[in-house]
């Protein structure tokens, strides 16, 4: 089987993301990558590095510039005129483009595999991973997002794939880019950081948020994450999320602090190697997943953990 | 211009899904149903674009069990005018799903559709970027924001490094995700009064659409279980164990 698999970049750089769904295509056979942007020399060269890439087919045209789905899905459809199976980081982007090409395709997607199991079966999550499905697909092209935290990272280095460039499909007229807020931070990406230290609603507030975990952070080399409900107060952007709606991560460890719980916050974390809880109610469910808990105040906890690192 | 929103009903969000014994899938006897929360906030966007004038009707669509006509009787009394049911008892996939859709939306000629980004039960995250792709509009998924404007929707998209905006050329797709907006409830009056709003019962064979499933699920199985593990007293134990992690020096 030949596969397709979409590289995530920043313009610059592969995003690691990238490495795992490479992964995950080389259990179905062999991985072809596809950058798609603009002005994307470096992420090309840099693609056809990783380890056991076939083919790294690159698309550079202004119509893919910020990878709108309604220009990259036709691209993706016409490359998969030969290749058998498009595989997608679960990031938003794959998101994004997945399901569209899949329909354009006729065949239905297969979302946030978390392996792959034989040539048309694997298991994904359903119910925010309250329970896990083994689903078997008819349809002989497959379309295929990735949970990226269930599948090691391919080897960045040690390949030498040939780079090929392809037509552009061209700009459909459909949509524009109109402008992003990117949060720009020194501390590691959540869906890569080893540990993370995580707030919820209990921090009351933007500046005891930040004021309370950005040290703590500092000190652990951590990124920092929040609960649904400190996003929606504001005490945090959204980009902080993590859950069954928002980031999906499996740090080293991860430290919730001031989180009840929720099966929806779990659906985020609960794959982390070692989960650190604080919060003041001993029967908080975050406990009952919890490898290591501290029952007290977090507003004299958190500071006091901070000095004694 | 009209809007279609479709809505799903799923097993509530309150509810703990419970694995069946014999693998087949996750128990729904007997347990409280609900609309996708995702959905909820596409009938609220709807709504409110009416109520600012950019909209003039909205027709909810469900595509399932006779009991969806619960779920669109909901999306009535919050404020959609009337709803469309697809009824059949088959598993109709996002695929399938879309393609009804995209029949409906030839009938109907919506200049907008608004979908939940997904639904809580599959999540999937596919409908609307299908549909978007089979009738080759244009999308906004996971949108926090929307502008409707002189035949554009501008629409404020959650990424995973932040916020981004997209222009789209009308008609197009919407799809919601959680900060977009806050449902309503709907009040006694209006619940009574979306019981005499029009509901049409189709089936997916009226649109000529097959909706066979190209997916079988041959297990549902519990996810690994993790067990509670050890509590410490104080800060300095915490520290300890950090230190023993190799994650603090
Ligand atoms: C469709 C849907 C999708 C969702 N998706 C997500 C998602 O992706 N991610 C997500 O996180 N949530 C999600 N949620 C929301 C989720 O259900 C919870 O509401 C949310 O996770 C609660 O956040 P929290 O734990 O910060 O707040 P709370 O549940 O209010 O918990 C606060 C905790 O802090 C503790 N506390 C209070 N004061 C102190 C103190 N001084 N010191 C120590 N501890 C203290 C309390 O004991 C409590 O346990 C979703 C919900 C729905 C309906
Ligand atoms: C009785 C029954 C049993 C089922 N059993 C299974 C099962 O075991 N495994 C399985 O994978 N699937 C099953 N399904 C199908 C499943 O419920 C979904 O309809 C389908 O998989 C869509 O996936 P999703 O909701 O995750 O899509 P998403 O793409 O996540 O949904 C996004 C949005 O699309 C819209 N949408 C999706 N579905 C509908 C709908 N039916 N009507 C109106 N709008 C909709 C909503 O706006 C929703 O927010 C069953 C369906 C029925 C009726």
């Amino acid at each position: 089987m030949k596969t397709l698999v979409w590289v995530e970049h920043d313009g610059k750089a592969v995003k690691d993301a990238t490495l795992s769904a490479v992964t995950a295509a080389s259990k179905l056979g062999e991985a072809h990558l596809l950058v798609a942007g603009q002005g994307i020399d470096s992420v090309a060269q840099a693609a056809a590095t990783i380890a056991g890439v076939g083919k790294v087919h690159v698309a550079d045209d202004a119509a893919y510039a910020h990878a709108l789905a309604e220009n990259v899905a036709p691209l993706v459809v016409e490359l998969m005129g030969h290749h058998d199976a498009f595989v997608a980081p679960a990031t938003t982007t794959g998101k994004n483009i997945a399901p569209r090409v899949a329909a354009m395709l006729d065949v239905m997607q297969i979302s946030d595999i978390l392996s792959v199991e034989g040539a048309d079966t694997f298991t994904r999550p359903i119910y925010a991973g309250n329970a896990i499905a083994t689903v078997k697909t008819s349809d002989t092209k497959l379309v295929v997002t990735v949970r990226t935290t269930a599948f090691e990272k391919a080897a960045a280095e040690g390949g030498s794939a040939e780079i090929e460039k392809v037509a552009s499909t061209g700009d459909k007229g459909l949509s524009t880019f109109a402008g992003e807020e990117i949060a720009k931070s020194e501390r590691p990406e959540l869906t890569s950081a080893k540990v993370i230290v995580s707030g919820g609603r209990a921090f009351g507030s933007s500046e005891q948020f930040h004021s309370l975990l950005d040290p703590l952070a500092d000190k652990l080399g951590a990124g920092v994450g929040a609960s649904r409900a400190a996003v929606d107060a504001g005490y945090a952007p959204n980009d902080y999320q993590v859950g069954q709606t928002g980031k999906i991560v499996a740090p080293e460890v991860y430290i919730a602090i001031g989180i009840s719980g929720a099966i929806q916050h779990l659906a985020g974390m609960k794959d982390s190697k070692t989960i650190i809880a604080i919060n003041k109610d001993e029967d908080a469910p975050i406990f009952q997943v919890a490898d290591i808990g501290l029952v007290g105040d977090l507003f004299k906890i958190v500071p006091e953990l901070t000095e004694k690192l | 211009m009209k809007v279609l929103v479709p809505v799903k009903r799923v097993l509530d969000y309150n509810v703990k899904p419970r694995v069946k014994a014999d693998g087949s899938g996750v128990d729904l006897a007997n347990v409280k149903m609900s609309m996708n929360p995702f959905d909820e906030i596409a009938v609220e966007e709807a709504i409110r674009l009416k109520e600012k004038g950019a909209v003039t009707e909205i027709v909810a669509v469900s595509i399932g069990e006779a009991k969806c006509q619960e779920t669109l009787r909901t999306a009535l009394a919050m404020g959609a005018d009337r709803a469309i049911l697809v009824q059949t008892d088959e598993r109709v996939e996002p695929l399938g799903v879309a393609k009804i859709l995209a029949k409906i939306v030839e009938e109907e000629s919506p200049e907008l559709v608004i979908l939940g980004k997904q639904a809580i039960d599959d999540d999937n995250n596919q409908t609307g970027q299908m549909l978007a792709g089979l009738l080759n509009w244009g999308q906004g998924t996971f949108a926090s924001k929307v502008e409707i404007a002189d035949g554009h929707a501008k629409v404020t998209r959650e990424v995973d490094g932040g916020l981004e905006t997209d222009d789209l050329k009308l008609p197009a797709i919407i799809t919601t995700d959680l900060r977009l907006n806050e449902p309503r409830y709907a009040s006694l009056p209006n619940i009574m009064k979306a019981k005499s709003k029009p509901m049409a019962t189709k089936s997916p064979a009226d649109y000529g659409v097959d909706v066979t499933p190209r997916i079988t699920v041959t297990n549902v199985a519990e996810p690994p279980k993790r067990t509670a593990g050890v509590k410490v007293a104080d800060v300095d134990e915490l520290v300890a164990k950090l230190k023993a992690m190799g994650v603090a020096k």
